[in-house]
C-alpha cells in the first residue's frame, strides 16, 4: 500500500439532471399538491394508501379510486435530527417522520420542524405546510409543523 | 411535445459528490506523468503491457507490479472524426478522437490528434505528443496537448495484436 | 436437488478509507488468497458472480472494471447482482443446483469513503415520493428502532448491550475495523445522529472486499473434507412503500423461518447483517436466538462493506462452523431501508 499522503485524490460530482414521468395516477397525486390537496388510493378492501399508491401490496391490484387525505395527520415514528447535514433539505433541526393522514391507512414520509425534539410524540398531530413555488414534486409540501 | 405532455414531467435532478483517489497503480502512473514522462505496467505471467495500467493484468487476474518506461511515440489503432459539437467540450469540431497505441505498449488510449488534415489521417500512421509547456503539467494526461503525425512509415496493425506465449 | 457447500472464504482487512487501492487492487488479494488456500485457480472455477453498487464509486459499469481482478482469458461465464454480495452467492448456489456449474467464485466490494454513503443510500428508495426528501440511512433505521422501543419489542438496555458485545467480540475477527471498547457512560455520553440513534448505534463507514468459493457435493470434498452445506436459503421483501409496512412486524423473515423449518434446528452459531444496533435484539428475539452465540466476529458495527456485510454474515458463520465443535449455524444478508430485504441461510457441517 502507498503511502496515504502521497495519494492522489480529486473531488468530483456526479449530476443527472432527470425528468421523471409520473405516469397516470401518480400525476393525478402532484396536480393536486398544486391546489393544496393530498390524494389516497382506495383499495377493494377499504384500505386507503396516502399518498396515493398505484397497487396494493397486499392484494397486489392496482389502484384508481383516488380520496383526498390530511392535511393534517399522526406521527407513527420519527427520528430526530438536531444537526443536519449537507444533503438535508431543512438546515434548522428536524425530524424524518412517517406520517398517518387523517382518512389514510398507511403513512407518508415527510419531514417535520418548528419545534423541539421534546415537542414530538409517536401520536403528535401535525398538519401540512406548503411550499411557495410548485414543482410537481413531493417537495411541494414544504414540511409539517405540529398543529396548533 | 405538448404542454400536457410537458406537465408530466417532473425535474428529478441527482447530484452526489465524491472525492475520488486514484489507487495504487493510477497514482505511480501518474506520478510520471507529471515529470513528462510515461510508464506502463506489464504482468509478470503474459508480459502484456498496459498503459494507462490500472493495476491488474485482466488476462490473467494478477497485478502488473512491473514498470515499463515508454516513449511518447507511437501509431493509430483506430479513429474517429467528430462533427457534432458535443456540450461542455471546449475543442471545435470537425476534430480526430484517436485509439493511440504507443510503442512497446499492448493495449491503446483515447486521445485527440492534431497537425493534419483530418482527411488524410489513416489507420496504422504514426504519431507523436505533443506536450504542453513543462510549467503546466499536472498529474493528467491533459499534459499532452495531442498527438501529431511524424515523419515516419506506417505500421500494420494487425502486427500490433498481442501474440499468445 | 444437488447440494452446495461453502470450501472456502476470504476476507481483506477492512479499512476506514482504502484509498491506496482501487477497487481492483481490493479485489485481487482475497481472491488470490482462497486460490492459494484451495490450490486451485481460475481454470477451476465454472462461474463467478460479483456483487456491488456502481453509485458507490459514482461512474456506470463500475463492476465491470472489478473483473480485471480476476483471470478472464481464456474467457469465463460471470454474472454481477447490484446488490451484497450474499445474492450473488444465491444466484451462484441456483447455478450449480442447475447444473451449470460444479464450482463457482463469488466477490463482493465496496468502497463507502469516496462519496458520501447518506446521499446515496437515500436514492435506492422511491423516486417520487421518497428519494427527493434525502432521507439518510441512519434515519430511517431511526425511525424503526423508534417503533420498537415504544412497542417495548426491544429496550434501549439491549441497544447499549449490543454495542458493548460487537466491539468485545471484535477480537475474533482480525479484519475488524473498529476494535475500541465501549461502556455504558461513554455510550450514554455520545450525541445522536438522528435520534434515537447514536454514533455507537451505527455502523462505521468502511471499504472492503471479501470472496468466497462454493460447490457441488462431489467437487467439494475434492478441495477439503470438511465442506460447509447450504442446507437451506430463502430470500423475501417486503413492500417498497415503507409507510405501508409494519415496521415492528418482520413478516418476510417469519416466512422464511416457516419455509426453512428453523424452529426445529439447534443453532450453534449465527451471524446477522445487522447493521444497527436496535436491529441486534430485534432480530435475535424474532429469529429465536436468545441462547445462540450471535455476531461473534462483531458484526456491521465493527466493520460494514457496503455489498459485502451480507456475504460476510454467510463468510463469518462458515468460520465459526469450521473452528469449532459446532454443527449448525445461520447467517442472515438483508438490504434495503428498515430491514426491507432479509436473506436466511442455513448452514451445516456434517460429521
Amino acid at each position: 500500500m502507498s503511502d496515504q499522503k502521497d495519494l492522489l485524490r480529486a473531488p468530483f460530482e456526479l449530476a443527472y439532471n432527470y425528468k421523471r414521468s409520473s405516469g397516470p395516477l401518480m400525476s393525478k397525486f402532484f396536480d393536486a399538491l398544486a391546489e393544496q390537496k393530498i390524494l389516497g388510493t382506495k383499495s377493494s378492501t377499504g384500505k386507503v394508501y396516502a399518498p396515493a399508491a398505484e397497487f396494493d401490496p397486499e392484494t397486489h391490484e392496482s389502484l384508481s379510486d383516488l380520496v383526498e387525505v390530511g392535511p393534517g395527520g399522526v406521527i407513527e415514528s420519527f427520528s430526530w435530527i438536531e444537526e443536519p447535514k449537507h444533503h438535508h433539505l431543512i438546515k434548522n433541526p428536524f425530524a424524518f417522520a412517517l406520517i398517518k393522514l387523517d382518512g389514510a391507512d398507511t403513512s407518508m414520509l415527510h419531514m417535520v420542524t418548528e419545534c423541539d425534539e421534546e415537542d414530538l410524540k409517536i401520536g403528535s398531530r401535525v398538519t401540512a405546510n406548503w411550499s411557495a413555488t410548485i414543482e410537481n414534486r413531493i417537495t411541494d409540501i414544504k414540511f409539517f409543523t405540529l398543529e396548533k | 411535445m405538448s404542454e400536457e405532455e410537458k406537465k408530466d414531467y417532473a425535474e428529478s435532478p441527482i447530484n452526489l459528490e465524491y472525492h475520488y483517489t486514484a489507487g495504487s497503480a493510477t497514482t505511480r502512473f501518474l506520478n510520471q506523468v507529471k515529470e513528462g514522462k510515461i510508464v506502463g505496467q506489464s504482468c509478470p505471467k503474459c508480459s502484456a503491457v498496459y498503459v494507462p495500467p490500472r493495476g491488474s493484468c485482466p488476462r490473467c487476474g494478477v497485478a502488473t507490479n512491473i514498470e515499463v518506461p515508454l516513449t511518447d511515440k507511437g501509431c493509430i489503432e483506430s479513429f474517429t472524426i467528430v462533427h457534432i459539437p458535443i456540450p461542455g467540450n471546449p475543442i471545435v469540431p470537425p476534430y480526430v478522437c484517436a485509439m493511440i497505441r504507443l510503442d512497446g505498449a499492448n493495449i491503446s488510449f483515447l486521445h485527440l490528434i492534431q497537425g493534419i488534415d483530418v482527411e488524410e489521417i489513416r489507420i496504422g500512421m504514426r504519431i507523436q505528443a505533443v506536450w504542453k509547456p513543462k510549467d503546466e503539467w499536472t498529474h493528467s494526461l491533459e499534459n499532452i496537448k495531442w498527438f501529431t503525425p511524424i515523419d515516419e512509415p506506417d505500421v500494420d496493425v494487425a502486427t500490433l495484436r498481442f501474440q499468445e506465449s | 436437488m444437488r447440494k452446495v457447500a461453502i470450501v472456502g472464504y476470504a476476507q481483506h482487512p477492512i479499512l476506514e478509507n482504502a484509498g491506496a487501492l482501487n477497487e481492483v487492487e481490493l479485489i485481487m488479494p482475497v481472491v488470490h488468497q482462497l486460490f492459494d488456500e484451495l490450490g486451485i485457480s481460475q481454470n477451476n472455477i465454472d462461474f463467478t458472480c460479483s456483487g456491488s453498487c456502481d453509485y458507490l464509486q459514482g461512474a456506470a459499469f463500475a463492476f465491470v472494471e472489478g473483473l480485471s481482478a480476476i483471470q478472464t482469458n481464456p474467457p469465463i461465464k460471470e454474472s454481477h447482482v447490484e446488490m451484497d454480495a450474499a445474492w450473488a452467492m444465491y444466484e451462484s448456489m441456483l447455478k450449480i443446483q442447475m447444473g451449470d456449474a460444479d464450482t463457482a467464485l463469488i466477490y463482493g466490494f465496496g468502497k463507502s469513503s469516496p462519496g458520501r454513503l447518506d446521499s446515496i443510500i437515500s436514492l435506492q428508495m422511491d423516486p417520487y415520493y421518497i428519494s427527493p426528501l434525502w432521507p439518510d440511512r441512519v434515519s430511517l433505521a431511526a425511525i424503526q428502532a423508534r417503533v420498537l422501543l415504544e412497542k417495548n419489542i426491544i429496550t434501549p438496555e439491549q441497544m447499549i448491550t449490543a454495542v458493548i458485545e460487537a466491539r468485545t467480540n471484535s477480537k475474533n475477527n482480525k479484519n475488524a475495523l473498529v476494535t475500541e471498547l465501549v461502556d455504558k457512560e461513554a455510550y450514554l455520553a455520545s450525541e445522536n445522529i438522528s435520534s434515537p440513534l447514536n454514533e455507537f448505534d451505527c455502523p462505521p463507514i468502511s471499504d472492503g472486499s471479501s470472496a468466497m468459493i462454493i460447490a457441488s457435493e462431489e467437487k467439494a470434498y475434492e478441495f477439503t473434507d470438511h465442506p460447509i452445506f447450504i442446507e437451506g436459503i430463502d430470500h423475501r421483501i417486503e413492500s417498497s412503500n415503507i409507510g405501508s409496512r409494519d415496521l415492528s412486524k418482520p413478516s418476510g423473515i417469519l416466512a422464511s423461518i416457516e419455509q426453512l423449518k428453523l424452529e426445529k434446528i439447534k443453532f450453534d452459531v449465527a451471524e446477522l447483517h445487522t447493521q444497527f444496533s436496535h436491529e441486534v435484539p430485534y432480530l435475535q428475539s424474532v429469529l429465536n436466538l436468545s441462547d445462540v452465540p450471535t455476531n461473534l466476529s462483531g458484526g456491521p458495527l465493527v466493520g460494514n462493506v457496503m455489498m459485502c456485510a451480507g456475504l460476510d454474515a454467510i463468510g463469518k458463520t462458515y468460520e465459526s462452523l469450521k473452528s469449532h465443535d459446532f454443527t449448525n449455524g445461520l447467517a442472515h444478508a438483508s438490504s434495503g431501508p428498515c430491514l426491507q430485504h432479509n436473506m436466511l441461510v442455513h448452514l451445516e457441517k456434517k460429521s
